[in-house]
Parts: structure tokens; sequence; C-alpha cells
């Protein structure tokens, strides 16, 4: 959950409007009036489900789309930069974006907008930026990109591919609602054509809004997915946001997408046990294997009746264990689910999206452990790596990324 | 049916049911392009959702309000303009001319003329009446840019200044947008068609 609290939805905050100008007896009239309308009359207007119309900020110290809980649909967008590209050419870019995603986060039209429908319901959308390293470098700007966000260094088991790597701007859409992301997509697609071309595009799912509200989410392994990100407040403070520093740094955080595909096929093999054993924790419940509860701490100690540890040393929870918030990270993870082969062989993954304030002392000590030795690798395979920095937010009037190009 | 604008003015996507006959501009002094009234038609037709309330929140102070101004990104030849403007006051306002650095500028509207919508220079001004809203809008009314001096690119800023009949004046300034539509092409005093815009905008910078 943001900050800010709960999101408002905006027939509540026009609600609230009318009633503090036309003072409470207007409103209570027309609570009335629309109660003593006769049953069966159709209503004038088509009604809304509160998803629909729930709003998310978009101005503030911080980017939106970071520490709310996550939208039930995204899309990552990855840009390359044109060959040209300079300081001041990314500056009007930016201000196009930011501008479209002012207005469509808070349900207007776009500017301009072609379909001027599609941005009436923004279902809690969010649109987040990130700077890869090759716009730090078209600005003219290197000396401004934080020292971690660079390539990742190659792991063993990575297989990545070109086409879902690499990236000099990011957008990260997500909405509680499909159409909203995709028209957001659109219209930011649109906007960005004179400036960029599309590099690569992430499209991923968690739970419907509110069927499983508060949740961790799963993964289409059936794992529970996210279980040890750092709690709201301090913990995700130190986490996640960068403290200090100059303007273009404070309040912004770095983000690390990987597209990770699951083998379904060889998971199908494994039985239960063999299945908790890969994790570390049981599959309905998330608790580790010595506990009963998602959030029990897990005791790495305790041994079993064989004299093994009950929670097998190279477990996915054991390698990725981190006790210290500053070293954690915010796991913000979407499934995909494409088209399965001919024969049945599944093309489903993750695309895990993990923001931290510093990517070479928290993404990447827990990476390489993951890589050294985790059991879950048998089963998963890095196909896409993209690292960007995540400028602060903006005020009402300014562009994302104005500290850093104006 | 036959038009000598066919395949030069037409832009390939435009259906077949938008083409006109060419008598309908055979000495027409001011000569429309099909397209601008082709979108016409288009807008006429699609519902407009209404400005909510954090929208009016752009209008600019001055003789109107100025809402959600935006130009259309062009390296060359015409471009226009398009915003909501708004009059709250008790009097008609009326607006004899335009104007830009980068291009000289003519208000145009849509008209119907012997039965069918064309795009004219207004030469009378354009009224807003009191209490009222006017939309320019891509394939309806619009400010005219004739002849860029130079690139309008995506994210620029222009400024205008709108003139009134009473002699006041009122400065805006409007974003440059990447749009393909509003494709208004428009040969001023002669029948020579305008080359086809661009549709897709050019790379940056």
């Amino acid at each position: 959950m943001s900050p800010t609290g709960r999101p408002v939805s905006r027939r509540g905050l026009l609600t609230g409007g009318a009633l503090a100008a036309g003072g409470t007896v207007v409103g209570a009239a027309t609570v009335a009036a629309t109660r003593s309308e006769p049953a069966g009359r159709p209503p004038e207007r088509t009604p809304v489900a509160g998803v629909g119309e729930a709003v998310e900020p978009f101005h503030g110290v911080r980017q939106a789309g970071i520490v709310n809980e996550p939208q039930a649909h995204a899309a990552f967008v990855a840009f390359t930069l044109r060959p040209g590209s300079d300081r001041a050419s990314l500056g009007r870019l930016l201000r196009l974006l930011s501008d479209d995603a002012a207005r469509l986060t808070q349900g207007r039209p776009a500017l301009a907008d072609t379909e001027p429908e599609l941005g009436l319901l923004p279902a809690r959308l969010t649109v987040t930026f990130g700077f890869g390293p090759g716009l730090y470098a078209a600005a003219g700007l290197d000396d401004r990109r934080p020292p971690s966000v660079v390539d990742l260094p190659p792991f063993r088991i990575d297989r990545l591919q070109p086409r879902w790597s690499g990236g000099d701007l990011l957008v990260q859409i997500c909405a509680d609602d499909p159409i909203t992301v995709a028209h957001a997509q659109r219209v930011l697609v649109k906007d960005s054509r004179p400036f960029a071309t599309v590099r690569w595009v992430q499209q991923g799912f968690r739970r419907a809004a509110g069927a499983e509200p508060d949740r961790t989410q799963r993964n289409l392994f059936g794992q529970l997915d996210g279980t040890a990100n750092p709690k709201p407040g301090t913990p995700v403070e130190t986490a996640v946001w960068i403290a200090d520093g100059p303007d273009w740094l404070r309040d912004g955080t770095t983000l690390v997408v990987r597209r990770i595909s699951m083998n379904l096929e060889a998971w199908d093999l494994l039985g239960r046990t063999d299945r908790e054993l890969a994790v570390g924790r049981r599959l309905d419940s998330g608790a580790p294997l010595t506990g009963t509860r998602e959030h029990d701490e897990p005791d790495f100690a305790a041994l079993g009746p064989d004299g093994l540890t009950v929670i097998p040393d190279f477990s996915h929870l054991t390698r990725a264990h981190v006790t210290d918030d500053r070293f954690r990270i915010l796991r913000r993870p979407y499934n995909y689910d494409g088209v399965p082969a001919a024969d049945g062989t599944a093309d489903s993954g993750l695309i895990f999206a993990a923001y931290q304030a510093d990517i070479a002392t928290q993404f990447l000590p827990i990476q390489r452990r993951l890589a050294e030795q985790d059991l879950l690798n048998e089963w998963t395979t890095p196909i896409g790596s993209a690292v960007f920095a995540v400028p602060p937010g903006c005020p009402e009037g300014g562009w994302v990324g104005q500290q850093l190009l104006d | 049916m036959t038009s000598i604008f066919e395949g030069k003015l037409m832009p390939s996507v435009l259906p077949r049911r938008f083409l006109r006959p060419a008598a309908l501009f055979t000495g027409t002094a001011l000569v429309v392009s099909l397209a601008a009234c082709a979108s016409s038609e288009d807008a006429s037709t699609a519902p407009t959702p209404s400005a909510t309330a954090s929208s009016a929140a752009t209008v600019e102070a001055g003789v109107l309000g100025v809402r959600d101004p935006w130009v259309k990104a062009a390296d060359e030849g015409m471009t226009a303009a398009f915003a909501t403007l708004v009059n709250d006051s008790d009097t008609d306002v009326t607006i004899t001319g335009a104007a830009t650095d980068v291009s000289p500028m003519e208000l145009h509207e849509m008209a119907m003329t012997d039965g069918k919508m064309v795009m004219r220079a207004k030469q009378d001004g354009v009224v807003i009446k009191a209490k009222s809203e006017y939309k320019l809008e891509p394939g309806g009314d619009h400010l005219m840019l004739m002849d860029l001096a130079k690139p309008v690119r995506a994210g620029d800023e222009l400024s205008f200044t709108l003139t009134f009949a009473d002699g006041r004046s009122q400065t805006f300034r409007a974003v440059a947008k990447p749009f393909a539509g509003a494709q208004e092409s428009y040969a001023p005093g002669h029948g020579e068609p305008m080359p086809d815009m661009s549709t897709s905008p050019s790379p940056a910078p």
C-alpha cells in the first residue's frame, strides 16, 4: 500500500467535492433520491464498479507503481532511443509521456487521445519510468548514472535473449483493468515514436483485483511469491528509496527486470514433497518447512529425523534469505503465460521485477547466491535481463526526469 | 465517379465512402482536403466525453479559457493547432486572428456548402457565444499554420496569440504532439492540391 493510504475512488472524490461545495444537505438529498427510484427502472448511467474508478496519485516526490499494492495487469515496455537523441530531445519526450501519464492515471483522456473513452477508467493505473544506461549516455550525463545501473554480470544460469534484454527507457504500466493497460501502452508508444523504437514488451498478470486482497501472489509453479518482501514502513523505506544525494537521485530507486522462464514440463515430474524441499516452504501456506504460517521465521538449523536440516541448504528460501532490511529487495513480479506449443509444452514464467535502492549491494548478492546454488535453477531459466534507474517523481506541472535533464 | 484529386489528396487508408464528386470542387475558391472533411464526419458521430472537473484546472486566464491546447508536430508545410476555447463571460467573443512565430496562420472552419461539409478560411472571425465552449479539433474547426518556417517537433511548445474583434489579444502555449490524423491540406486561392502530408512522425531530433 502506498504511503498515501488506500487508493481513492474518483466517484468518491467527486461526491466529496460536491458535499464541500453544496453542503451536506444536498449530498444527503442525492442519496435519498437515488434510493427512492422505483425498482426495475433501468439506471440512466451504466454502473461502474469501484475497481474501474479507483485512482492512484501520479504527482509526488516519488514515482507511483512501486510500493503500492501491485495491480492485476502490467505491461513493461522498453524503448531504444533513436540515434541522435540528446538531452533536449529526451526532455521533450519525457514532457509528453509525463503529461500522458498524469492525465490517464487520473481517468482523463490523454491530450489528442484518439480513443478518449478508453481513458476514463483508470483502475489504479500507474505509469513508472525507468532510465537505462543508454539514456544517460545519450543525454551526455553518464556521470549522473547511479553506478550500479549497468548490465548485470553474466550468471552461469543465464540464457539471455536480446529480445527480452536491455533498453534505454522503460515504462512500467500497471492497472487493475487490461483495457486500461492496453490503451495507456498505445498512447505512450505513439508519443514515443519520433524519439524511440520499441525494444521489447513484457505483459503479465496477477490475481484479479479483489480476488485475494492483501495476499502474497502465486506464480505459475503454485508458489507464494514475494513473502520475504520488506514490510511497509521503515523496512520498505530503507530497502527501496535512495535517501540522499543530488535531486535527480534522491527519492528514486533502481529496477531490475528479469524474464524467468519456468519449465512446467520438468516441474510436473516432481512430487509435492520434492517441490516443497526445492523451495524450502510449504506450497499451501507458504510457511517455511520449520513453521506453520507464511511469515514464520525459518529455522535453518533445525534437523529432521534423518539428521539433515529440515530446510535444505540449497533450497530457494535458504539461498535467497536476507535478514537485514538494508539488503532486501522489493519483489513486484508478474506472471506471464504464452501460447503452448503444439505438443502442449508451456511458455510460462515470471516477469521478475525487483526494486531496491542499490543493485550492487542488494540485488547482486542475492542473485549470486541463487545462481551458485538454488535447487529451483533446475526448473527456471533467466531469458531476459534489464536494469534501470528510477528517477524521483514530479510535482504537478513538472515531468519525470526533469531534475536530471532540464 | 471520378475525381481529379483521387490518388493525390486522398490518403490511401480513406474508405471509398468518403470520396466526393469532383463537381464539389469546381469553381470553389478555397479548395479543401477530403481528409479533413472525412474526419469531420467521423468526429461528428463519435461521442465526446465531457470534460472532467480536473481538466478544467488547465484553463488559462484571459479573454477565453484555453483548455488542452496542442499542435500537430510537422517537419514542414502546414499543420494545425487545437484546443477547447471557453467563454465564461456574458457576452459573445469574436476571434479575428491567430499568430505564431513559426508560420502565418488562418482561422479555419468547417461549414456546410451546397449540402457538403467543407473547410474554409473564416474571414469574419470565429464567434464564441457567451457562456459556451468552442472546440477546435482534428477534422473540425482549427487554427491553421500555413507554411512552417522550421519544423515543429514533438514535445516543442509553441506560443500562439489570438486577437479579438474588440482589440484585445491573448497568448497561450501549446505542446506539439505526434499525430497521424488531422491531415488538413489546403491550397489557398487556387485549386492545386498540396502534396499529402506524411502520416508518420519523423525521428527526433
